[in-house]
C-alpha cells in the first residue's frame, strides 16, 4: 500500500482555512524563516479519508478481533466512555492555573479529585496523584516519591529489588530514577524465591517492586511476609498495578503492606489502548509519602471548592506539564461510576474465571510450567511444540491467519517459549471456545505439519517481515 | 450474580465453565488468597446505566465555564481541528488496538506511525523521529537524558526562557541522578548569551532552549549551535510545531535534538491531555533514542512492511539498561497529529502559521495603544507576546476572567519581579471582534 507521501500532488489541499480578518503583518526577517515549506502531504479530503480508512483495515483491534494479549487487559471499551471524554475537549488546562481560575474549572478539578477518592478505595491507599501519563511513567513517579521519602529521612539508598518475572518497565523505571537493580529469581512454585529475597535485602534497598498477581498470573500468598521483610530494612513496597484487573474488591494492595501503587487506567478501567497509547498511570501513596506528591495538587477547601494546594517544600516537582491525561481519566471515571461496586467485583471474578477456563481447556495440549489456579491470565509454554521445531512465534502467526490477535509471547522471560493469555472479562464463552479450538488445531498442526506453521501468516497484507533488515538499514523516515 | 452487562456470561455458562475447571463456585478461584489478605471493605457506590453515566458526565462538564475566550497558551493552544481528524482517529481499528508487537496484523498502526515519524522529521529538518513520547515537558527530560548518554557528561544548561513547566519536569526527572542542572535567568525575555558563553565548557552535555520561547520571542540559534558543538556538547531545542510552518527549522539551525508538545497538531485542549511529545534527532543518535521506533522493511516476497525496530534499546528487552522506561506512548494522539498535518498539508501549515502571526500582530498593535501598557518592541514574535501592564497582571487577569476572557498568562508566578507582565496568545481561531473585545476589556480593567 502506498505511503501518504506517495499520493501527494503539488497544489492539492485537504482543508480550507478561515479567511483573515486582520491586516497582514510585516514579514519576519529572512534569517528567522525556513528556506522551504516542510514536505507535508498534499491531497484532497476524500483521498485522505480513504488512505486512513484503508490503513485502519490493516489492523486487528478489540472491536474486530479477540485480542488476548497478556498483561495488557485488552477488554472491550464501552462507547459511552468516548462520548463522555469528548465533553471535556474545549477546556484549557491553563485556566485552572490562572489567578482565581479554579472557580471556572470546578467540574474538571472536581472530577480529578473524585477519581482520586475512588482509586484510594479500590487500592487501599491514602492519596493519589493523577499526573503520570502511563504505567511506566507512574512507576518512575512512584520511585522518585520513594527516593524523596528516604532523602527526607537523611538517606538516599542505592538499590531497588525486583523479581525476575517483573515487567521490563519496573527495572527500567527504577534505573532512570537513579537506582541500581537487584533481581531475585522465581522459585519453582512460581513466586519470587523467599529465601533468595531475604538474602538480597539490605538497608541500602530503597524499594521492592512487585506485581501481584505476578506475570505468571499467580497471586503470591506470602506478600504480607515480603512486605514485612522489606519494611524491616526501611525499604518501601511498590505495587505495579498492571494486573489489578484480577483482584478488585478482593484484595487492596494498601492493606497488604504496599506503600506506593500505580494503576493503568487503560488496562483495568476500560479505556482504549490507542495503538500504543495514550494510557494513564495515576499513583497512590500512603500518608507518609503524601508531602512529596507532584504539583499541581487539587484539594477541597473548607467551602467544598476544588483549589490548587499551595506548593509544599518537599514535593518532587512535576512529572508532566499539566494534570495528566485528562481525557483518559474522564473515561476511567465514567467506567468506575457506571460499573460501581458490584460491577467491578464482577470484572475481577469473570476475568479470573475466563483465564482458568482457557487454562483448563488447553492444558492437555500445551505445557503449563506453573500448574496452579491462575488469576486473570494464564501462562503456557510452547516447549512441547518446540520438539517438532515449532516456536511460540509460529503459533502466533497461525492464530493471525485464523483472525485472532496472538497472546503475549516470549514474556515473562523466565518461561521458555512463553504464551501468556489474558482473555479479560468481556469475552463470551463462544468466543473463547472458538479460540480454544484454533489453539488446539495449532498444537495438532505442530505435530502433523510444522511447516504450515512456519509459513503463517498467509492471509495478511504482508507475511513475516525481515526485522534484521529493518534494524540494519534504519529506514525510519520516508526520504524526499 | 451479574451486575455488569459488559460481562456476557449467563448463569448456565458460568456453571458449565466452573464444572470444566472442576470447582463449584467462582469464589474458589480466589482460595489461594489467604483470608487475612482479603479486602476488609469496598465502598464504591452501586453501578448505573450508560445513560445515567453520560448525564453525570455532562453535569460535571457543565460545572466548567464553557464559553471562555482563550488568549492563553503556556504550552497548550486553541487551534482548529479538521473534522476528519476525529472521524479517522476514531476508527475503532486504530483506537482499540495496542502496541504493534505483531506486525502482520498491525500494519495500519505501523505504517501510520512511520508516516508520522516522516512528518516530524520534515517539520523539524532532522533525520530520525520516534513514534511519540508523553508530552512536551517529558520530551525535554528525555532529550536531556539522551544527551547525557551520548556525551557521557553530567551537566545540563537550561535557558530560563523555556516553558517553566517543562523545566520543572526535567528537574524532577533528573533530581535523583548525579546531574548538575544550571538555569540561565532570561535577559529581557531572551536567552542571556553572555552568561551561556561563560558557562559553556567541556563538562556540558547539552543546552536546552525553546523557540519561540515562553515570552513569545523568536530566536535564531545557528551561531549558538556552532559554539556549543565546539565544546562537543549538544543543542536541544523545544519547538512549537505550528510555528514551523514558517520558522527556520531546528535542523537548519544545527540543532541536535528537537522536541515539543504535539497538542497543537489536531489534539483538543481536553484540560491538559492526552497530547503527545515528539522528539527528532540527527541519525547518529538513533541508538540513544527513547521509546518506540518504526522501521521500514520487506517480507519474503519483497512486499514493503513496517515493524517496531531497534527494540534492543527498549525496556521489554534490556530492562534496567534500556534507553528509557517507555512502554505505552501517546500513539493515537500522534496519529491525530499526522492526520492533522496531512489535512492542512504543505501550503496549509505555512498559511496557518502566517494567520497566527497576523492575528497576534494585530492584537499586539491594539494592546500597545492602551495608555500605560508597553509591548516589548524590536524582538520578533510568533503568536504570543509579552506586555507590561501598569499594575499587577494577576489582578487584571482575574478581573477579565469574570467577563469570560482568559486574557493571558501572568508571569509573576514563574519569574521573580515580573508581576506586571502578561503573555498574550492569539491563535487563528480568534476573530478580530474577539481581539477587539479583549483590548476593550483590558482598557476598562486598567482604568479602574
Amino acid at each position: 500500500m502506498q505511503l501518504i507521501y506517495e499520493q501527494s500532488v503539488s497544489g492539492r489541499r485537504g482543508v480550507k482555512l478561515p479567511a483573515s480578518d486582520v491586516p497582514s503583518a510585516a514579514c519576519l526577517p529572512k534569517n528567522l524563516l525556513r528556506s522551504e515549506a516542510a514536505g507535508l502531504p498534499e491531497l484532497s479530503e476524500l483521498d485522505l479519508v480513504r488512505h486512513f480508512t484503508r490503513l485502519s483495515r490493516r489492523n486487528f483491534s478489540v472491536d474486530t478481533n479477540f485480542y488476548p494479549l497478556g498483561s495488557c487487559s485488552m477488554k472491550y471499551n464501552a462507547k459511552v466512555l468516548e462520548n463522555s471524554a469528548a465533553l471535556f475537549a474545549p477546556f484549557h488546562p491553563m485556566t485552572a492555573l490562572l489567578p482565581g481560575g479554579e472557580e471556572y474549572c470546578q467540574g474538571t478539578l472536581g472530577m480529578l479529585y473524585d477519581l482520586g477518592q475512588l482509586l484510594t478505595d479500590i487500592t487501599g491507599m491514602d492519596e493519589v496523584t493523577t499526573q503520570p501519563l502511563a504505567g511506566a511513567h507512574g512507576e518512575m513517579t512512584g520511585i522518585l516519591l520513594i527516593s524523596a521519602y528516604h532523602r527526607a529521612r537523611g538517606k538516599k539508598k542505592k538499590y531497588v529489588v525486583v523479581p525476575d518475572s517483573s515487567h521490563g518497565t519496573n527495572p527500567a523505571s527504577a534505573a532512570i530514577a537513579g537506582y541500581e537493580i537487584i533481581t531475585v529469581p522465581t522459585a519453582p512454585y512460581g513466586d519470587m524465591d523467599l529465601d533468595l529475597f531475604r538474602q538480597a535485602m539490605n538497608d541500602e534497598v530503597a524499594a521492592v517492586m512487585m506485581t501481584c498477581p505476578n506475570t505468571l498470573g499467580l497471586f503470591n500468598p506470602h506478600i504480607k511476609e515480603i512486605s514485612d521483610i522489606a519494611h524491616s530494612h526501611d525499604a518501601l513496597m511498590y505495587y505495579d498495578g498492571a494486573n489489578l484487573n484480577a483482584i478488585m474488591g478482593k484484595v487492596k494492595p494498601g492493606d497488604v503492606g504496599f506503600d506506593v501503587i500505580h494503576v493503568n487506567l487503560h488496562k483495568t478501567f476500560g479505556t482504549p489502548h490507542g495503538g500504543g497509547g495514550p494510557g494513564s498511570g495515576p499513583v497512590g501513596v500512603k500518608k507518609a509519602l503524601a508531602p512529596f506528591l507532584p504539583q499541581p495538587r487539587i484539594v477541597m477547601d473548607d467551602e467544598g471548592k476544588f483549589v490548587m494546594e499551595s506548593v509544599k517544600s518537599g514535593t518532587i516537582g512535576r512529572t508532566a506539564n499539566f494534570f495528566g491525561n485528562f481525557g483518559v481519566m474522564a473515561k476511567a471515571y465514567a467506567y468506575i461510576i457506571m460499573l460501581g461496586r458490584e460491577g467491578l467485583i464482577n470484572v475481577s471474578e469473570q476475568a479470573v474465571l475466563n483465564a482458568n477456563y482457557i487454562k483448563e481447556r488447553l492444558r492437555d495440549y500445551y505445557e503449563l510450567p506453573y500448574d496452579k489456579t491462575c488469576m486473570h491470565e494464564c501462562v503456557f509454554s510452547a516447549s512441547r511444540q518446540l520438539e517438532h521445531g515449532v516456536h511460540a512465534i509460529d503459533i502466533s502467526k497461525f492464530l493471525i491467519d485464523r483472525g485472532y490477535h496472538p497472546p503475549t509471547v516470549y514474556f515473562p522471560m523466565i518461561v521458555k517459549e512463553a504464551i501468556m493469555i489474558e482473555p479479560t472479562e468481556t469475552e463470551s464463552k463462544a468466543t473463547m471456545d472458538a479460540f480454544i479450538e484454533v489453539m488446539i488445531e495449532a498444537a495438532k498442526t505442530a505435530e502433523s505439519n510444522p511447516q504450515a506453521l512456519h509459513e503463517a501468516p498467509l492471509t495478511m497484507p504482508v507475511g513475516r517481515l525481515d526485522e534484521t533488515k529493518a534494524a540494519r538499514e534504519q529506514n525510519v523516515c520516508c526520504a524526499g | 450474580m451479574n451486575d455488569n452487562h459488559y460481562c456476557p456470561h449467563t448463569p448456565e455458562e458460568i456453571s458449565e465453565m466452573l464444572s470444566i475447571i472442576g470447582i463449584s463456585s467462582v469464589e474458589e478461584l480466589f482460595a489461594a488468597i489467604p483470608g487475612e489478605l482479603r479486602a476488609k471493605s469496598f465502598n464504591l457506590p452501586p453501578g448505573i446505566s450508560e445513560f445515567e453515566t453520560f448525564d453525570r458526565m455532562k453535569a460535571i462538564a457543565g460545572e466548567n465555564k464553557s464559553d471562555m475566550l482563550n488568549f492563553i497558551g503556556g504550552g497548550f493552544y486553541d487551534h482548529i481541528i479538521p473534522a476528519a481528524v476525529d472521524h479517522l482517529s476514531g476508527r475503532a481499528e486504530f483506537y482499540t488496538a495496542y502496541t504493534p508487537y505483531q506486525p502482520e496484523c498491525s500494519q495500519g498502526t505501523l505504517q501510520a506511525l512511520f508516516e508520522y515519524q516522516t512528518a516530524i522529521c520534515r517539520l523539524t529538518g532532522l533525520d530520525v523521529s520516534n513514534a511519540s513520547l508523553y508530552d512536551g515537558g517529558t520530551a525535554c527530560a528525555e532529550a536531556a537524558m539522551m544527551a547525557l548518554r551520548v556525551t557521557g557528561r553530567n551537566r545540563i544548561i537550561i535557558d530560563g526562557c523555556v516553558n517553566p513547566f517543562s523545566r520543572q519536569v526535567l528537574k524532577t526527572y533528573l533530581f535523583n541522578l548525579d546531574v548538575d542542572i544550571v538555569e540561565i535567568p532570561p535577559l529581557d525575555g531572551q536567552l542571556n548569551r553572555n552568561a551561556l558563553t561563560e558557562m559553556l565548557d567541556d563538562s556540558v552535555a547539552a543546552v536546552l532552549v525553546q523557540n519561540p520561547n515562553f515570552f513569545g520571542c523568536i530566536d535564531e540559534f545557528t551561531e549558538l549551535a556552532a559554539q556549543i558543538h565546539a565544546k562537543q556538547a549538544l543543542l536541544i531545542a523545544s519547538v512549537y510545531p505550528i510555528s514551523l510552518g514558517i520558522l527556520k527549522s531546528p535542523g537548519e539551525m544545527g540543532v541536535d535534538i528537537a522536541v515539543g508538545d504535539g497538542q497543537s497538531l489536531g489534539n483538543p485542549l481536553s484540560f491538559g491531555g492526552p497530547s503527545f511529545g515528539f522528539i527528532a534527532a540527527r541519525k547518529t543518535f538513533i541508538r540513544n533514542m527513547p521509546g518506540r521506533i518504526i522501521g521500514e522493511t520487506v517480507d519474503k516476497q519483497g512486499r514493503r512492511g513496517f515493524v517496531l525496530t531497534l527494540q534492543a534499546r527498549e525496556q521489554h528487552i534490556k530492562r534496567q539498561k534500556a534507553t528509557s522506561n517507555i512502554c505505552s506512548n501517546q500513539g493515537l494522539c500522534a496519529l491525530r497529529g499526522l492526520i492533522f498535518l496531512s489535512s492542512v498539508g504543505k501550503s496549509g501549515l505555512a498559511e496557518m502559521a502566517i494567520l497566527n502571526r497576523d492575528k497576534a500582530e494585530y492584537a499586539k498593535s491594539q494592546i500597545s495603544g492602551i495608555p500605560g501598557v508597553t509591548v516589548l518592541q524590536g524582538i520578533p514574535t510568533f503568536n504570543e507576546f509579552t506586555v507590561a501592564l501598569p499594575q499587577s497582571a494577576d489582578l487584571v487577569v482575574s478581573a477579565l476572567l469574570k467577563k469570560n476572557i482568559a486574557a493571558g498568562v501572568p508571569l509573576g508566578q514563574y519569574y521573580e519581579g515580573s508581576e506586571n507582565f502578561l503573555v498574550v496568545t492569539v491563535t487563528e481561531k480568534r476573530t478580530r471582534k474577539e481581539i477587539d473585545c479583549l483590548v476593550k476589556s483590558l482598557e476598562e480593567a486598567l482604568c479602574n
